[in-house]
């Protein structure tokens, strides 16, 4: 069916032109962690957990599955030392801020990461973009956004449209990979604030 | 103003201009600077306008206020034309007397004119000052000679006569051949062969093709772009014509700074000339090439220059870098192959078509050719923009052009490229300006800004200064970039406190490896580039406060 044929761990795998290492990957039941990835979404390369490494034309370098289209010959690498040393860490990284995350929790026994490495900053989100993404992409709404960059990046529901539609979808909460408390935290917070006090929120 | 329809048109405009101008008109030279504009340099101006009125002079002598001259140390700068008498620190209450004594009367202000801080050795005119007698000022060198305001003192100097030579003498794979043999190499920070770029852009598949200028100079203590940008617009702007023509795109974007006022003015003046003079638009110079450009403006954070978040931007989307499996030169800007080239580059485009690439590869070292704009700053005798041929040596740079370090303190550390940069000890200041030297010995050039540093410099402080810098100013899209940088600044933060705990280089030397490899754009994955050279260098002052 495929028109490349690349090899992952070892194996012979043939993949479309135009598709991903992580789809290819996955097409051939190799697992290989991903965060802020969803199929229904573009691909959007910011956790940096689907990290892999490839050897293509006897270079190798490490690059991230979810976006890294394949080509004929790649070689990849699932699991080396580094790849594993990318992930534990950046799983330590983000338990600091979602120490509770269940899904974080499992990848962390996996790949040894401690997550109480770094001192606590429970902001829970992660800023895996998945509920932004979810809702411009698929919902076309464009009601939560990311504010501000860097160190102060954060998400934030715009409070007119988040009265006005998220009440009634909520689609993005299960996507969201610490726990959509955080959502939903945010989603009253911003309902309450124009129009509605909380008590009404909770009525309605 | 006239349209030019042709090669031999341009040259009549050539020799109008030049016969025109009286070779011994006095000219006064106002520095407008950023340097200089922080100096109150308006006043400057407004003070020579008012005074050139009362003294009968109007309209026989030449003012321009010009971009950077150089010696920013010393401004407001003033050079007074034809004998190129140079004043330094001119304040409002100089300017009666220097139209009097020194445009009128021929006599020189002897108590504005510059002199050695060491020797007290006096130099009346700009080619005697120690800071601009070893230079090789090929680029910036006219701004004191032209008005930026006027597209005729340009051609007048020879302006646009490589853009016709290009079109008129020569194919686009021929203009490309040339740049390429001249070995010119990216001035924004990679050194990445410009000809290969243009050329894969030209080979892309897509017929659509843009040309970029990257003027968004957003590297900490980097000033030379807009100096040039600001002071000879038009020199860029030619570049990226004859580079447009050589690549077959037909149009080109400026990505430039939002915040200065008159670089903005000096940009959007010069292609409105430039449209107007036929060098611009549809048919340049009856040719038959069409090629026109829009200017853009940063959004003020530093990842904004980053090439794909440049084209983001440019597209009116958010400045968040994308990888780059598939270059930008290939698909860039909506998808088209879009070649993307720094300020300074361009402007080294016209000079290789005009002289030939065996004139510009005699100038420089076996990899870089050509000559480098440095920003130097920090401690130095003479803070400023300078030009110098590669090869020349960070000694030289510092010592001889620089003036040295202030206050007879003793050299210390030498640090090139900004947040991403890295530093080098004082012992190996011998080391020749050259993209590859200066990559090996860990002090990678990027875009050219060089900071200097005394023997009280806390080096730890200094990386924790540039990591503060890019926690605010990366996108934040990227785990390891985002959360490595803080956490290092944690950590960097106890240490300076003198709070450092025993593991503590351990995990940060963890961290940076893990930003290199992962992050999703250079600036995270260049980010840890001054932790690291000064983990190597001076490794001690991490240790001594970590107990
Ligand atoms: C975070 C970041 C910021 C950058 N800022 C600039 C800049 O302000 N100006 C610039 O010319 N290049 C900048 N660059 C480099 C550009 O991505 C690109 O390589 C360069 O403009 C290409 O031009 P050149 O080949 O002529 O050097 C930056 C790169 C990164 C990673
Ligand atoms: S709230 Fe959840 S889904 Fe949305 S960006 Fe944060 S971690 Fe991701
Ligand atoms: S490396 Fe930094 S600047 Fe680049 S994409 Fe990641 S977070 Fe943004
Ligand atoms: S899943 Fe690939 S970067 Fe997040
Ligand atoms: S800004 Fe005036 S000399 Fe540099």
């Amino acid at each position: 069916m495929g028109d490349i044929t690349l090899e992952i761990d070892g194996k012979s795998i043939a993949a479309k032109e135009g598709t991903t290492v992580l789809e290819a990957a996955r097409s051939a039941d190799i697992f290989i962690p991903t965060l802020c990835h969803n199929e229904m979404l573009e691909p959007y390369g910011g956790c940096r957990l689907c990290t892999v490494e490839v050897e293509s034309r006897g270079r190798k370098k490490l690059v991230a599955s979810c976006l890294y289209p394949v080509e004929p010959d790649l070689i990849v690498r699932t699991r080396t030392e580094m790849v594993d040393k990318v992930r534990k860490l950046v799983l330590e990284f983000l338990l600091a801020h979602a120490p509770d995350s269940v899904r974080m929790n499992e990848l962390a026994a996996e790949y040894g990461a401690d997550k109480d490495r770094f001192g606590k900053e429970s902001s829970f989100c992660i800023l895996c973009g998945l509920c932004v993404r979810y809702c411009a992409e698929v919902k076309k709404r464009n009601v939560i956004g990311f504010v501000d960059q860097g160190a102060k990046r954060e998400i934030n529901f715009i409070p007119e449209l988040a009265a006005q539609y998220c009440w009634d979808c909520k689609e993005c909460f299960p996507l969201c990979p610490t726990s959509y408390l955080q959502a939903a935290y945010h989603l009253t917070h911003a309902i309450a604030f124009p129009s509605l006090s909380l008590d009404e929120v909770a009525q309605a | 103003m006239q349209r030019i329809n042709s090669a031999a048109e341009l040259d009549a405009r050539r020799e109008d201009i030049r016969a025109g101008k009286d070779a011994d008109r006095p000219a006064i030279a106002v520095c407008s600077g950023a340097g200089c504009a922080g100096l109150s340099n308006g006043r400057v101006i407004a003070a020579f306008e008012k005074e050139l009125e009362s003294q009968g002079l109007a309209g026989k002598v030449d003012l321009r206020a010009t971009g950077c001259h150089g010696l920013c140390e010393l401004g407001p700068n003033v050079v007074i034309y034809p004998e190129e008498i140079y004043y330094v620190h001119v304040k409002p209450e100089d300017v009666a007397e220097i139209v009097k004594e020194t445009v009128q009367g021929k006599k020189v202000v002897d108590r504005l004119v510059y002199s050695d801080p060491a020797s007290g050795e006096k130099a009346v005119h700009l080619s005697e000052i120690p800071f601009y007698k070893y230079q090789s000022r090929n680029l910036i060198g006219n701004n004191t000679r032209i008005n930026p305001s006027s597209i005729d003192d340009y051609i007048g100097i020879g302006g646009y006569a490589a853009l016709a030579k290009a079109l008129f003498g020569m194919k686009p794979e021929q203009v490309l051949d040339e740049v390429k043999k001249a070995n010119l190499r990216g001035r924004g920070g990679g050194g990445f062969p410009a000809g290969l770029k243009w050329e894969t852009t030209r080979n892309a598949p897509e017929k659509e093709k843009y040309v970029i200028v990257n003027g968004h100079e957003g590297e900490p203590g980097a000033f030379m772009d807009r100096a040039v940008f600001t002071g000879n617009p038009h020199l860029v702007l030619e570049g990226l014509i004859i580079g447009a023509y050589a690549i077959g795109a037909h149009q080109g974007f400026i990505y430039t700074r939002h915040d200065s006022k008159l670089l903005k003015q000096n940009i959007d003046r010069a292609l409105k000339q430039a449209r107007e003079n036929g060098l611009l638009g549809e048919n340049i110079l009856g040719s038959g090439f069409d090629f026109d450009v829009e200017v853009h403006f940063d959004v003020g954070i530093f990842v904004s220059g980053e090439s794909s978040a440049l084209m983001r931007s440019i597209e009116g989307k958010n400045p968040e870098p994308r990888p780059k499996y598939i270059r930008t030169s290939v698909s860039g800007i909506w998808d088209k192959p879009s070649n993307l080239n720094n300020v300074e580059t361009w402007a080294n485009v016209p000079q290789i078509i005009e002289k030939g690439a065996e004139w510009y590869t005699g100038i420089g070292t076996e990899s870089s050719k050509g000559t480098k704009m440095i920003s130097l700053s920090g401690n130095i005798v003479n803070s400023g923009v300078v030009e110098v041929p590669f090869g020349t040596t960070l000694r030289q740079i510092i010592f001889d052009i620089g003036g040295g370090i202030p206050g007879g303190k003793k050299l210390k550390a030498l640090h090139f490229g900004g947040a991403m940069g890295g530093s080098i000890p004082e012992s190996l200041i011998d080391t020749p300006l050259d993209f590859d030297a200066l990559k090996k010995v860990g002090a990678p050039m990027g875009a050219g800004a060089l900071m200097v540093m005394d023997e009280d410099t806390d080096m730890v402080e200094m990386a924790r200064f540039f990591l503060t810098f890019l926690t605010n100013e990366s996108c934040g899209k990227c785990v390891p970039c985002r959360e490595g940088i803080q956490q290092l600044l944690k950590i960097l933060t106890d240490i300076c406190k003198g709070e450092g705990k025993k593991g503590d280089i351990e995990t940060m030397e963890e961290i940076a490896d893990v930003m290199s490899a992962a992050s999703l754009c250079s600036l995270g994955k260049t980010a840890t580039d001054p932790l690291r050279g000064t983990l190597k260098y001076f490794r001690e002052e991490y240790e001594t406060n970590i107990h």
